[in-house]
């Protein structure tokens, strides 16, 4: 859930935590409690993909040049950073 | 009128049997064992339009339970002591999924070491559970608050489980006559069941879904207010039993409260024996009275201390015992909700009939005498005393 998103209160949700919407869990962010943000250097990055390969949630996003993150789902876990061969993610910690 | 011999048990399965019930699923145990052999007879001979679902195990009763209730159907079960405990994650998954299923529990001790016969240990070690409980006094009350029990679960305000609760074998297995219903009246008492949201392929919905730190809160929130909307639901749905019965139901039920000194308050049939053995006492001239609560969860906190406002003397009577606890259950509720009154009677607490133990006039007429006492000096002898133990 993204910080901006407007959270109910107990009186507003639906009884007994039922989700009335099907497919709604696309709705449903999950990249925030990410402490360290990937960040991607474009210009080191030569777009061999093994962050891609490795990253467990699928949050990164292939470009036609560089790679890039999907922060709406990124939990931060700084595999890619660890795997790249071009050292061109760097992991700096989130600011609240 | 109907006049009908029946056992504690076999009046909660007539009364199911009454109530329509879609689902039922369910595993023998002694005490509640003919609740369901009972009903599986209705099922076979024709008698009851309902799928009785056998099951490995009372885990297993409790969950086919759950999911027959999310659609949409009217659901019931009933189990007793282990088989209680081994439901125990079960029952705070149908009363957070708000699955208004009624549960018959003929109430026995915990082992060990094993016991097969009547305390509420069972129930009590459950009793925060989020369900509903009624206890009652006999097998017209069994028959009585089976039926209510599914109008108060399935009220859009409650949607909650409701236990229903007898002594075991004094209750499950005694036989007494119980005045019944035409299956008609109970009809027009008890419609179907109109659930606020089922499963539904045509109109999916998702139900246990994960819930973090971010909305689990408020979940348990909007439980809370539905067991403080249970009171004034239930006092609807007594008054519409009353038509059909004219028989007076409500939370809890007094006797010779108005202008008591001392008084017993308890669960379940040992009122019956309380309140013979007060009227005995009245009859020699002495001031007693009697509480019997119908609802334990929610506790009914205003009702009793409009009942203990001019008393004196309170023993509080446990038919479990908690370790370690200030009190037993029942005293520990009891003691929380009159600590706001200015002005309270002076408490004692009373283990009894743990495992079976029988409880005899004799034994009241005990407490209520310990009881007077204590009305009259204003000092509690004992805080907890064990009733009918050998030392």
């Amino acid at each position: 859930m993204t910080s901006e998103e407007k959270k109910l209160g107990w009186k507003s949700l639906p009884m007994g935590a039922v989700v009335l919407e099907p497919g709604s869990s696309l709705k449903y962010k999950t990249g925030d409690w990410r402490a360290f943000r990937p960040l991607v250097d474009k210009e080191k990055c030569v777009n061999c993909l093994l962050c891609w390969i490795y990253c467990p949630d699928a949050a990164i996003v292939r470009k036609e040049k560089w790679v890039e993150v999907n922060y709406d789902y990124c939990k931060g876990c700084g595999i890619c950073a660890k795997e790249c061969p071009k050292e061109a993610i760097k992991m700096v910690e989130e600011q609240k | 009128m109907t006049i009908v011999g029946m056992t504690g048990d076999e009046a909660v399965a007539y009364a199911v049997k009454q109530s329509k019930v879609d689902i039922v699923a369910a595993y023998p145990i002694t005490p509640q064992t003919i609740m369901v052999e009972r009903f599986s007879k209705y099922v076979a001979d024709g008698e009851a339009q309902t799928e009785y679902v056998c099951v490995e195990s009372e885990h297993s009763a409790l969950s086919a339970c759950v999911g027959a209730s999310l659609t949409g159907a009217r659901v019931f079960t009933a189990t007793a002591s282990q088989g209680l405990a081994l439901m125990h994650e079960m029952l705070y998954i149908a009363s957070g999924l708000r699955c208004p299923i009624v549960m018959g529990v003929a109430n026995r001790a915990l082992s060990a070491p094993i016991n097969i016969h009547g305390d509420h240990s069972d129930m009590m070690a459950s009793r925060d559970c989020g369900w509903v409980q009624v206890y009652v006094e006999n097998a017209q009350e069994a028959y009585d608050w089976t039926i209510q029990a599914f109008k108060l679960a399935e009220d859009r305000d409650v949607q909650l489980p409701v236990s229903v609760n007898l002594d075991g074998f004094i209750l499950s297995h005694s036989m007494e006559g119980v005045d019944v219903l035409e299956d008609e009246a109970v009809s027009r008492f008890l419609r179907l069941r109109k659930p606020l949201f089922r499963l539904d392929p045509d109109k999916p919905i998702t139900v246990g879904a994960l819930c973090l730190p971010d909305y689990y809160f408020e979940f348990k929130r909007q439980q809370f207010e539905a067991m403080q909307n249970v009171s004034r639901v239930l006092e609807n749905v007594n008054k519409q039993y009353r038509s059909f019965t004219g028989r007076n139901y409500g939370v809890l039920e007094t006797f010779e409260m108005e202008d008591a000194e001392a008084a017993i308050i308890c669960l379940g049939s040992t009122a019956g024996t309380a309140r013979a053995v007060a009227q005995k006492l009245r009859e020699q001239g002495k001031k007693v009275g009697v509480i019997k609560l119908w609802l334990y969860r929610p506790f009914p906190t205003e009702a009793i201390i409009a009942a203990t406002k001019h008393l004196k003397a309170l023993a509080v009577l446990d038919r479990a015992v908690s370790f370690g606890a200030p009190y037993g259950a029942l005293c520990s509720d009891v003691v929380s909700v009159l600590h706001t009154m200015e002005e309270r009677p002076k408490i004692f607490n009373v283990v009894y009939g743990l495992g079976g133990r029988d409880i005899q006039p004799s034994d009241i007429e005990l407490v209520f005498n310990e009881a007077l006492e204590t009305a009259k000096t204003g000092v509690v002898k004992g805080e907890t005393v064990f009733l009918g133990v050998r030392d």
